[in-house]
């Protein structure tokens, strides 16, 4: 039960003789409607990109693009790009990687400036787009991590959204009766843990699919924390919710570099959340692939069966990386209440979850490109908030199904080979 | 079309067995188990409903003087609790309306689209499949059914007949989009069907606020659906039990005709044991996986006719609740056979019916369902789980399973 295209070792080398038409079409499809929508329908007139925020130290000026002039411009280079894709199949059998990235952010920025031009008002600021995606971003980043903490160990975490939104309930809880909102940070990783203790238990001891458990484990966790906030969040004091006002996490802006325009907002005038999440991308990354504790995880990932015979505990080095990611994910679901929003509502993580799983996936199972895929959700999920006031040529709903339909693109093997560890989902019994 | 198999699931023997053992571990266990489980959920949940009970917590605080007024505190807020549920979902004495009393038929209305969307997750499971889907095919269901069902005017019956076939069709197309990718990509059916369920709902109201909205009414929501297009009322104006409840029995006689008697529900079960033997038995594997997918689809498709055609009249983006994700405790809870899923799926629909008496009567909110629901299912699914909580002997399964 491995969660994507299953391309197994000796598959791999046979790969490299066999043509596969999936992304030049895809390419062709895209650079199709680019001319059609950057073009033929595109808007006239300039969309302008606000960079700088009044007050800030540095000041740049508006960014303003010809929309039509920049769409004719994006969909030559988007046909051109293609026809070379398909050039180098037919030659080669692959594809640069220069040629796919080139053509995804010309593709992105021009999605983009057509979008712009096409509202009413015709500009956007950048700082409100990034630091208003970070609201997404951030708990899917913890999420994600999540997920990658337990995949990368062999163990598929569908529970992810029972992580955070356990760990949203517990911060507010806690923080709201310790008046201290570190407590509750701490409180929410603790939940996470809970969680994974659960996942890992039934999962790893009991050899439950884990997939069952994971769906299992949402609806728990969704019960148990709306029943409870019925019961205890709802008991009012002098008129007052007092179990459900949380004490906030301030923001800790780092003096210089939070003057930087659009970066400075964005990365370093956040809370210790914001921070922890920089780091912790960095650090699983690098234990990941840079140590021996990473080379052991994998192992266990890839052939738990090759790791116990060089003395690894397979399952025992399998639960304490599903409790990691709870810890992760319980912090993730901290920031829903200790920075996003002042207090928990039930099911507030709408489904977030889910889509960390999706950046998961979409970053295939690597913690930078998890981050990555996060913060092109977290962009698309702002944008469409934004654009919903805004009026724009293409309907917010469709931005919104964004990471979902990349998602199905990449597990289906149009965007990249998104690879599982081939031992994902697999319990292992040993003997 | 076989050499494509070939190529693109070169699984590795290990993963097979152990998908087919999943099958086997959740089929094999006993009723004694399934009951068990859900006297542990119920008394888990009695528990959370006690500590979280404000008299209890007062008797408490004078435990040690007076541990008798905690017990009785305990034992009344519990016994209050469940017994609203037990009465909202059977029979209530003491509701003011005749039509109150009779909450049996609210269990069976609630049980309906359980049916038919745990039947389909119950039919995917025994081809290999994990169709967690459901939410979205019900989604799309409902949807081809409404613009069938408000956007036409036909004759009766065959308006009906229409709304059902159309809402069919919608789930189908859901599910085979993920059989089609698990047939020919490889894509894992568990992610793209969770994906495709998110992309249901942003698809929904995208349609709710241009071709499906109701030009009348300012909010997201859809016309009534034609006179001639919903299920006639079983039992008259005074209860809400629909035709839509025949179609659900029929349902299960037709699955589980179609597992233990066709020859298509043997290559299912082939697949969902072992893909690789049914493979070298001639199957079709990825045919197997298409096919499977449309009819679960289908059949999830006629869970949202259900709540269009049956209770809701109208489309909504809130149209599939919770049923979706209820539909896979619903299939697990049956074991993945068509009467067990029926008869778990009654179950589901008593608490749902119990638990909206039980919020109202007893102050104990609806959520305790939920988690009284996931709590079965878990420990069904680890039966040495209860096992060892009752000491009961395994050794004669795992003698017979060895």
């Amino acid at each position: 039960m491995s969660v994507t295209a299953n391309i197994s070792p000796s598959k791999a080398v046979d790969r490299v003789a066999v043509r596969s038409w999936k992304l030049p079409i895809l390419f062709g499809l895209l650079a199709l409607f680019a001319v059609v929508v950057f073009v033929v329908l595109g808007p006239s007139g300039q969309a302008t990109f606000r960079i700088s925020q009044e007050g800030d130290a540095w000041q740049v000026p508006d960014l303003a693009v010809p929309a039509k002039v920049f769409g004719v411009v994006v969909a030559i280079l988007c046909v051109l790009l293609a026809a070379r894709a398909y050039q180098q199949m037919r030659n080669g059998g692959r594809i640069d990687n220069w040629v796919s990235m080139t053509f995804t952010v010309a593709f992105v920025v021009g999605l983009l400036v057509w979008i712009i031009g096409g509202t009413k008002t015709q500009n956007i600021t950048l700082v409100g787009l990034f630091t208003g995606a970070m609201l997404i971003t951030t708990p899917l980043v913890f999420g994600s991590l999540s997920g990658v903490l337990c995949e990368r160990s062999g163990v598929v975490n569908i529970a992810i959204e029972g992580q955070l939104l356990a760990g949203a309930f517990t911060a507010s809880l806690v923080s709201s009766i310790t008046h201290n909102a570190y407590a509750g940070l701490f409180a929410a990783a603790v939940a996470g843990v809970l969680v994974s203790f659960l996942l890992a238990a039934f999962s790893i001891k009991y050899v439950v699919n884990q997939i069952i458990v994971g769906v299992v484990l949402n609806v728990l966790v969704s019960g148990l924390t709306g029943f409870l906030f019925e019961k205890i969040m709802k008991i009012k004091v002098d008129g007052a919710t007092i179990y459900n006002q949380p004490a906030q996490l301030p923001d800790l802006p780092i003096p210089l570099l939070s003057q930087i325009p659009v970066i400075g907002p964005t990365l370093f005038r956040q809370s210790i959340i914001g921070y922890l999440m920089l780091v912790l991308v960095a650090g699983i990354w690098f234990g990941l692939f840079r140590t021996r504790w990473g080379l052991r995880i994998r192992a266990v990932g890839e052939h738990p069966k090759a790791a116990d015979t060089v003395g690894i505990n397979v399952n025992r080095t399998r639960f304490l990386n599903v409790l990691a990611g709870g810890a992760v994910a319980g912090v993730g679901g901290a920031y829903f209440t200790l920075v996003a929003v002042s207090s928990f509502s039930k099911d507030m993580t709408g489904g977030l979850g889910f889509i960390a799983l999706a950046a998961l996936i979409f970053g295939r199972w690597n913690p930078i490109g998890a981050a990555l895929a996060a913060l092109l959700f977290g962009v698309a999920g702002n944008l469409q908030s934004i654009l919903s006031l805004a009026g724009t040529p293409i309907d917010g709903q469709f931005l919104a199904m964004l990471p979902y339909a990349l998602t199905i693109l990449a597990v289906s093997g149009f965007v990249g080979k998104s690879r599982a560890p081939a031992a994902d989902g697999e319990p292992y019994i040993k003997g | 079309m076989s050499e494509t198999q070939t190529v693109k699931e070169p699984t590795p023997p290990a993963k097979e067995s152990q998908g087919s053992q999943v099958i086997r571990e959740i089929m094999a266990g006993n009723a004694v188990i399934s009951v068990l489980a859900v006297v542990v959920a119920l008394v888990i949940g009695g528990i959370l409903i006690a500590v979280t009970d404000p008299r209890v917590t007062a008797a408490s605080g004078y435990f040690f003087a007076d541990p008798a007024a905690t017990l009785s505190a305990i034992w009344s807020s519990v016994s209050e609790a469940y017994g609203a549920l037990w009465r909202g979902a059977t029979y209530d004495p003491t509701a003011r309306t005749w039509q109150g009393q009779l909450g049996i038929f609210e269990t069976l209305t609630f049980a309906t689209p359980l049916i038919l969307s745990g039947l389909a997750v119950t039919l995917a499971f025994r081809a290999g499949l994990f169709n967690i889907g459901a939410q979205g095919q019900i989604i799309l269901g409902a949807s081809f059914a409404g613009a069938v069902g408000f956007g036409m005017h036909l004759p009766p019956a065959i308006h009906l007949l229409a709304v059902i076939l159309a809402g069919a069709i919608g789930g189908a197309i859901w599910g085979g989009i993920a059989g089609f990718l698990k047939a020919r990509t490889g894509a894992h059916e568990v992610i793209v069907t969770i994906m495709l369920n998110y992309i249901a709902i942003s698809l929904v109201l995208y349609l709710l606020k241009n071709q499906l909205k109701d030009p009348n009414s300012t909010n997201p929501i859809s016309p009534q659906m034609d006179g001639n297009a919903v299920f006639p009322l079983l039992l008259g104006p005074n209860f809400r039990v629909h035709a839509g409840l025949i179609v659900a029995i029929l349902a299960v006689i037709g699955v589980a005709w179609l597992l233990n008697r066709s020859t298509l529900g043997f290559e299912y079960r082939a697949i969902g044991a072992n893909p690789k033997a049914a493979r070298t038995a001639g199957m079709l594997v990825s045919r197997g996986y298409i096919t499977v997918m449309l009819i679960s689809g289908a059949l999830a498709g006629l869970a949202g006719v259900a709540q269009i055609a049956g209770t809701e009249k109208s489309l909504d983006s809130e149209i599939a609740g919770s049923i979706g994700f209820d539909a896979i405790t619903v299939a697990l809870l049956g074991r993945s056979k068509p009467w067990g899923t029926f008869f778990a799926a009654l179950l589901f629909g008593a608490f749902k019916a119990g638990g909206t008496s039980m919020a109202v009567n007893a102050d104990v909110s609806i959520d305790i369902v939920a988690v009284v629901q996931s709590l079965i299912v878990l420990f069904i699914a680890a039966p040495p789980l209860i096992r060892s909580i009752f000491r009961i002997k395994a050794a004669r399964r795992e003698g017979a399973s060895a």
